[in-house]
């Protein structure tokens, strides 16, 4: 057992796999688990899905493709924060939000759609954009990945705790002068980073799964912040470790396996739930 | 002239006659998912019908077969789901992201056990190819976008009524658990019927766009829903006349960038009226 785990790091870009996956888990974890908690997951899935139209547009113009990712999911954060903000009378926002971020969505994945079949022959790298590959990381992609991820788990160290505030009691922490709207643009784009990472990894449409279920399923665990979080970071390193090995001995790909075990997690999670509260109901 | 030239060719003639019955069906529907706040769940729909149409030609069957039957099944459990308490948006979230690594699954699958002619059904079935529609493909696609859009029109009123006041229309006797359910299915054909032109990623837009313009232009329900359907018509026949006059673009993409931009035009106009009614500098 060791030794063909051994045997998977003399592979440098295995090596390089588990490194990045190790940094997109944890960022991940931590600012997914925000997301869950304030009931962003289809924003949270726009802007992963908006780094395949940032990939493609990279490639038709000869830049890097890290670029694209990071400029496309911030500039699409942007424009949903701007424009849920004109949406109207109160009691439709909720639903006019929905409408801007579907409309971005399918925009978004329309123009990726455009570049690639403007940028002839590479028919075969949408499959990867979409659905990732983990076997071409560079080292200098997984500096960047690090050093974004820093970045972006400081300045949500710095608005951790108002922005718990905010998600839990709107109105209070309005009244007690916290800037709500400022924070919710600044999480967007916290988001956007994050979903970009993701997406280098495990492709735009799954990057979504390490955003959304190891913080659901950690939040089923346990109401304690601080160890919710812990547990979402140690259930998405989980997840990836894991998924990164089986795909390595199959021909599958890696976002099936990441989905799939993440989800096989939050269903555990949901079935724990639901017996502990009945042995509590039954005392 | 021009537009007489192009309605003579067969693959223009289909990709309207699907089109437009599937703008019809997707405006009407679509202004409700808006109304209803579950623009998120056709996204998740959307995402079934991709790994629906791809697990059918794993297994040999016809694509059309597997979309449909994952798309209704997945809104019958969105319905159930939801009819205790509202489906959580992590639930739908999480189950397909689930949904979309089967998804990749058979892709692989698919790919690697036909030979590489077959490549781009993958591509085809995310994104779409209304100009390779056939003659009965695209009837059929207008009948059902037909259908579908005379049932919302049926159950428009009991269905409003329950979107806005769901205590009180049950109270009136309106089934509103059975509205729901009915309205998802209708939801999982359209996106179904949708893929096959637009593709299974692109039909988000189509329900979301015109819908969010009409809501955004006037308050009143039924005047919202017909600007959603024509919005959603107006969309997919500029978009099919820019495709055929710029052959580079996609028709996919035309007809996303016309929707996307009425739902910019109207969030404009709808901004606007309303400093002016309120005396506001514009």
């Amino acid at each position: 057992m060791f030794d063909s785990l051994n045997q998977i790091f003399t592979y440098h870009f295995m090596v390089n796999a588990f490194r990045a996956g190790t940094i997109v888990a944890i960022a991940a974890g931590i600012i997914g688990w925000f997301m869950v908690l304030r009931r962003q997951s289809f924003g949270g899935h726009t802007l992963a899905v908006v780094a395949f139209p940032g990939a493609a547009a990279a490639t038709l113009l000869g830049v890097s493709a890290t670029f694209g990712f990071f400029a496309f999911s911030i500039s699409a954060a942007l424009i949903i924060a701007i424009a849920s903000k004109r949406g109207g009378q109160p009691g439709a926002a909720l639903s006019e939000e929905s409408a801007v971020i579907g409309t971005v969505q399918a925009f978004a994945l329309a123009a990726g759609f455009l570049f690639v079949s403007l940028y002839h022959g590479a028919l075969n790298g949408v499959n990867s954009l979409l659905f990732g590959s983990f076997l071409g990381i560079n080292d200098s992609q997984v500096v960047t990945l690090l050093i974004v991820g820093l970045i972006s788990l400081a300045a949500l160290a710095v608005m951790g705790r108002p922005l718990l505030f905010a998600a839990t009691d709107p109105d209070v922490a309005l009244a007690r002068r916290v800037p709500v709207r400022m924070l919710s643009v600044a999480f967007l784009v916290l988001l956007g980073l994050a979903a970009a990472e993701v997406s280098q990894i495990t492709g735009a449409l799954l990057a979504f799964a390490l955003l959304v279920l190891p913080p659901a399923t950690a939040q089923l665990l346990t109401p304690n912040p601080v160890l919710s979080i812990t547990l979402a970071v140690a259930i998405g390193l989980a997840v990836t470790w894991l998924s990164l090995i089986v795909a390595f001995y199959s021909p599958y790909p890696l976002g099936f396996f990441i989905t799939t075990f993440a989800f096989a997690g939050y269903l555990l999670a949901l079935i724990w739930r639901r017996s502990a509260r009945r042995r509590y109901v039954a005392q | 002239m021009w537009l007489s030239n192009m309605l003579a060719h067969d693959f223009i003639r289909n990709a309207f006659i699907a089109g437009t019955g599937i703008a019809l069906a997707s405006g009407l529907t679509g202004y409700f998912l808006v109304l209803r706040g579950q623009v998120f769940s056709s996204d998740a729909l959307g995402h079934v019908a991709f790994a629906g149409a791809l697990a059918a030609l794993v297994f040999g069957f016809d694509a059309r077969l597997g979309l449909f039957a994952f798309t209704i099944a997945a809104a019958v459990g969105l319905g159930l789901v939801g009819a205790r308490g509202r489906a959580d948006d992590v639930v739908i979230g999480g189950f397909f992201a689930w949904v979309l690594g089967l998804g990749a699954l058979f892709l692989t699958l698919y790919t690697t056990s036909n030979s590489a002619a077959n490549g781009t059904k993958g591509i085809n079935t995310l994104f779409g190819s209304i100009f390779g529609l056939s003659h009965p493909e695209a009837v059929a696609a207008a009948w059902i976008g037909a259908v579908v859009s005379v049932a919302v029109v049926v159950m428009a009123r009991p269905l409003l009524f329950a979107s806005l006041d769901q205590a009180v229309a049950a109270a009136r006797g309106v089934h509103v658990q059975a509205i729901s359910l009915v309205f998802l299915v209708l939801v999982g054909i359209t996106t179904a019927e949708a893929t096959g032109a637009v593709g299974a990623l692109l039909v988000l837009g189509l329900l979301a766009a015109p819908a969010g313009a009409a809501h955004r232009l006037t308050s009143r329900p039924f005047r919202a829903m017909w600007f959603s359907a024509a919005f959603a018509i107006l969309s997919v026949w500029l978009g099919l006349v820019l495709a055929y006059a710029a052959p580079r673009l996609p028709p996919s993409f035309t007809i996303l960038t016309v929707a996307s931009l009425i739902y910019l035009i109207a969030a404009t106009i709808g901004r606007v009226s309303r400093r002016w009614e309120n005396n506001l500098p514009v």
